[in-house]
């Protein structure tokens, strides 16, 4: 029999990223027992690489703002598939959130007389995303840890859930998982789960995403049962680097274009000014000088088209490269060294706001982007899809599964907007830490789950199958994988090749079930990545079949056979669920009417 | 088609060996990218940390060629490849397996320094004012990654182990980044003489050279608590006028 730990909470969070750790932080200090489980060490989860900002309407820098622009904006950005009782919460308690933050040590840019400072970003009408240069997610993850470790929580850090436990009446009960160091299973008793675990990004080839990627969040409330809403929405980072090889897919921070960065083509001609959407036409400059003016902060000035919604400027970029008009390394430039001609010390003044961005460049592609621009491309970067949660208490539909952050689904519809994912983490895992707490005391199953079940026996023994037999390797099956939905499932999607990813998924389960892996069960690089492929590979699905429903184009969602939007059909979220009989069913969710208040809201601001 | 050979440290707790692996080469590479390739085609259960991939989580740290480097920052072409690329874990820690090492105490020592203590809001909606000058001042120490190459480092720890009576540079900075912040009022200068170990810093500066974030750990951390210290508990006039008051 191998050889388990035993660990008893009331809410266990799984993930300690932003929402994570915001979610443990408030079960804590509603005085129940906690427990974080973390694949990674503490401090090290995704939220370390957001660099923009936090957005929350606080109207320091412009006193226009209000929850209600941030709510109006954040629907658009979504075209109007939203949970809009998120969006609301989102928006109304986002200020509050960022607050406490620095009650709690964070430390922003200040406004000249001492407030938090803002920064424009795309799809935001006001300067809105409270930051720290272009590190605001090491600062806010920092806060949190900072602030976390001395209310009592116990964290398990490289840690990994491998399966969700429930008890006879359908009540989450526990999750089964182990522990990287030495490979030994551990069981946990939980009253209530949150699922913190973000993104998917790992299901491509090019992303901005780590290692830990890999949906584990999604495919285990699949898995138990929930329904998850929104997979076809994935989020494309216009501007990921592409050179050298090595560094593809990595981040460059929006905050370079809201600093005055512009796009161009190998003509130089700046060709985001060549396609803007109706529905943005009124707040868009159209012409550079405007557009500059809006960087610097002239509040009667329209942003430039470069700062449109993610999905935009990624689609247009996508067509430079793909007309033949892409840089020589198959992206096109993005260039923030010409503000030198317009700012006195405009090196140093580069340096100073974006110094990641200098620094990455600098050194991991020998380019000084205050003397030439960067070469960027899109690249795998948000999950808008993820577990179906109540707005207000982000239950799922399966009693004591929570879910808060990017692996919930409802705030963002059809495309995020930059800024609202750290906001989101905040306000949603504030929520989801206080109502498991609230759940796990009222509610909780009291079931004690058994090491000798039977269950636990046969994922023991499924765990370790890869150790006793010969087989391919599993970094094979995963590279084939991102090879596959990049190519089939990306950025500009079709029917019949979409239905082509679907009999590959189906040829890569099988090779996933016959992986084998060497050595021994401690820190083993080749049998962690042999149990994400299930995870990986449920995603996936789920990606392609919700993708494959969606018969039009919206957001992060563009269909070539289906490239118009479609609201009389389509203004609608797609569910994706376990039958009875374990298919994967696909349905679609009508969105409940919208309150009259809000209603008013989104035309005024129309 | 260009090869190159890196010397990789494979064991655990109880001892382990250099294996040299070769593997191709392109433009551009970071040594993790080198050992990603190994692991994927030569050494599935080759052992080692990392996230983010571009200089922001300090998950990688190892020692390459005998230099506490992050491996995702270290291109390939600042390295001599006509010999093996020396990998090795950090030795201030406990190895786990292979890169990887139990950095678990930096965690326990963290929770040992007071947390942050502010002064009350300014402002009836509970917020603050500060100054951007006295923001930047402690942004700096703020950049850490904890990578803890500078723990790895500092002969305190490295050569003499004196891990139960030295926090190391890292907390000492984290308490630094207190100490200075503008809302804060809590005061460590008593755990850093008494529990914190600050006196055993001799300021070789090791830990400075090393920062991947470019912290001037020693001159602007470590010396100023250091003179914190001094003025508190060492100052002849504060000393006369602590054992007039007793």
């Amino acid at each position: 029999m191998p050889e388990y730990q035993t660990h008893d909470y009331d809410v266990l969070v799984i993930g300690a990223g932003g929402a994570g750790l915001r979610a443990a932080i408030e079960a804590s200090a509603n005085g129940v027992r906690v427990g974080v489980i973390t694949k990674s060490l503490l401090g090290k989860a995704h939220t370390v690489m957001a660099e923009g900002g936090i957005a929350a309407a606080l109207s320091n820098t412009d006193e226009r703002d209000d929850w209600k622009v941030h709510f109006a904006d954040t629907m658009r950005g979504g075209q109007y598939v939203n949970n809009w009782r998120m969006a609301e919460l989102h928006a109304k308690e986002a200020p509050e959130r960022v607050r406490e933050l620095e009650a709690w040590g964070a430390l922003f840019d200040r406004t000249k007389d001492g407030r938090i400072l803002q920064r424009n970003f795309g799809g935001h009408r006001y300067p809105r995303l409270a930051h720290v240069g272009d590190r605001t997610g090491l600062e806010m993850i920092r806060t949190l840890q900072d602030h976390g470790i001395h209310l009592g929580m116990e964290v398990h850090m490289e840690a990994t859930v491998l399966k969700l436990l429930k008890d006879d009446q359908g009540r989450i009960a526990g999750a089964f998982g182990y522990e990287r160091e030495r490979g030994r299973f551990l069981l946990f008793h939980a009253k209530a789960v949150v699922l913190a675990t973000g993104g998917i990004g790992r299901a491509y080839k090019v992303t901005s995403n780590s290692w830990e990627y890999t949906g584990d969040g999604h495919s285990l409330a699949y898995d138990a049962g929930a329904s998850l809403m929104d997979m076809e929405f994935v989020q494309f980072h216009p501007t990921g680097m592409i050179w050298p090889p090595s560094v593809c897919g990595i981040l460059v921070t929006e905050g370079v274009r809201g600093e005055g960065g512009v796009l161009k083509n190998i003509e130089g001609r700046r060709f985001m000014f060549d396609d803007i959407p109706e529905n943005y036409r009124s707040q868009t400059a159209d012409n550079e000088e405007e557009g500059w003016r809006y960087t610097q902060g002239d509040r009667d000035a329209r942003r430039p088209p470069e700062l449109l919604t993610r999905d935009h400027v990624a689609r247009c970029i996508m067509r430079e490269i793909r007309e033949g008009r892409g840089s020589p390394h198959g992206g096109v430039y993005l260039d923030i060294a010409w503000i030198k001609n317009r700012i006195p010390k405009g090196a140093e003044h580069i340096k100073r706001k974006l110094p990641s961005m200098y620094h990455q460049f600098k050194q991991l592609a020998d380019i000084d982007i205050t003397e030439e621009p960067m070469e960027v491309g899109p690249t795998t970067h948000y999950m808008m899809g993820g577990v179906r949660v109540d707005a207000d208490t982000q239950m799922s539909d399966v009693p004591g599964l929570f879910a808060a952050g990017e692996c919930a689904a409802g705030l963002h519809g059809a495309n995020r907007l930059g800024g609202n994912s750290l906001s989101d983490l905040l306000v949603f895992g504030k929520r989801a830490g206080e109502h498991a707490a609230r759940f796990a005391n009222k509610n909780g199953s009291a079931t004690r789950l058994r090491l000798d079940s039977e269950q636990i026996k046969s994922l023991a023994h499924t765990a370790l199958a890869a150790f006793e037999r010969e087989g391919e390797s599993p970094y094979d099956v995963q590279f084939d994988l991102q090879d596959l939905m990049q190519k089939l499932v990306g950025i500009v999607r079709r029917e019949e090749e979409m239905r082509g990813a679907l009999d590959g998924i189906e040829q890569l389960k099988k090779r996933a079930e016959a992986v084998a892996v060497a050595g021994n069960r401690e820190y083993n690089g080749g049998w962690h990545t042999a149990l994400d492929l299930p995870h990986l590979l449920s995603v996936s699905e789920m990606i392609t079949r919700a993708a494959i429903e969606r018969k039009e184009s919206r957001g992060a969602h563009f269909r070539e056979d289906y490239p118009q939007k479609n609201d009389s059909e389509w203004r609608c979220n797609i569910v994706v669920r376990r039958s009875e009989s374990g298919q994967m069913t696909v349905r679609r969710q009508p969105i409940p009417e919208m309150p009259c208040e809000l209603k008013q809201i989104i035309s005024e601001m129309k | 088609m260009a090869v190159a050979t890196f010397r990789i440290w494979r064991g655990n707790s109880e001892g382990g060996e250099f294996r040299d692996y070769t593997t191709e080469v392109f433009p551009g590479m970071v040594v993790l990218d080198a050992v990603h390739r190994i692991q994927a085609e030569q050494a599935n259960d080759l052992a080692v940390r990392w996230n983010c991939k571009a200089g922001k989580c300090g998950s990688c740290s190892a020692e390459i060629n005998g230099n506490p480097r992050l491996m995702c920052m270290t291109r390939l072409n600042s390295l001599p490849l006509d010999r093996p690329v020396a990998l090795q874990p950090m030795r201030a820690f406990p190895p786990i397996k292979d890169l990887v090492t139990d950095v678990s105490w930096n965690y326990r020592v963290k929770k040992t320094i007071r947390k942050f203590e502010p002064r009350p809001p300014d402002d009836g909606n509970g917020t603050w004012l500060m100054a951007q000058a006295d923001v930047d001042r402690v942004q700096e120490f703020r950049r850490c990654i904890e990578c803890y190459l500078c723990q790895d480092v500092c002969h305190v720890l490295r050569e003499h182990s004196l891990h139960d009576y030295f926090v190391g540079p890292r907390f000492l900075v984290h308490t630094a980044a207190l100490e200075m912040h503008p809302l804060d009022i809590g005061s460590r200068t008593g755990d850093l003489k008494n529990q914190h170990g600050i006196s055993y810093c001799n300021i070789t500066k090791c830990c400075t050279k090393v920062c991947p974030e470019g912290i001037a750990i020693t001159d602007n951390a470590i010396i100023p608590l250091k003179e914190r210290v001094v003025d508190e508990y060492f100052d002849p006039v504060r000393k006369l006028f602590r054992i007039l008051r007793t």
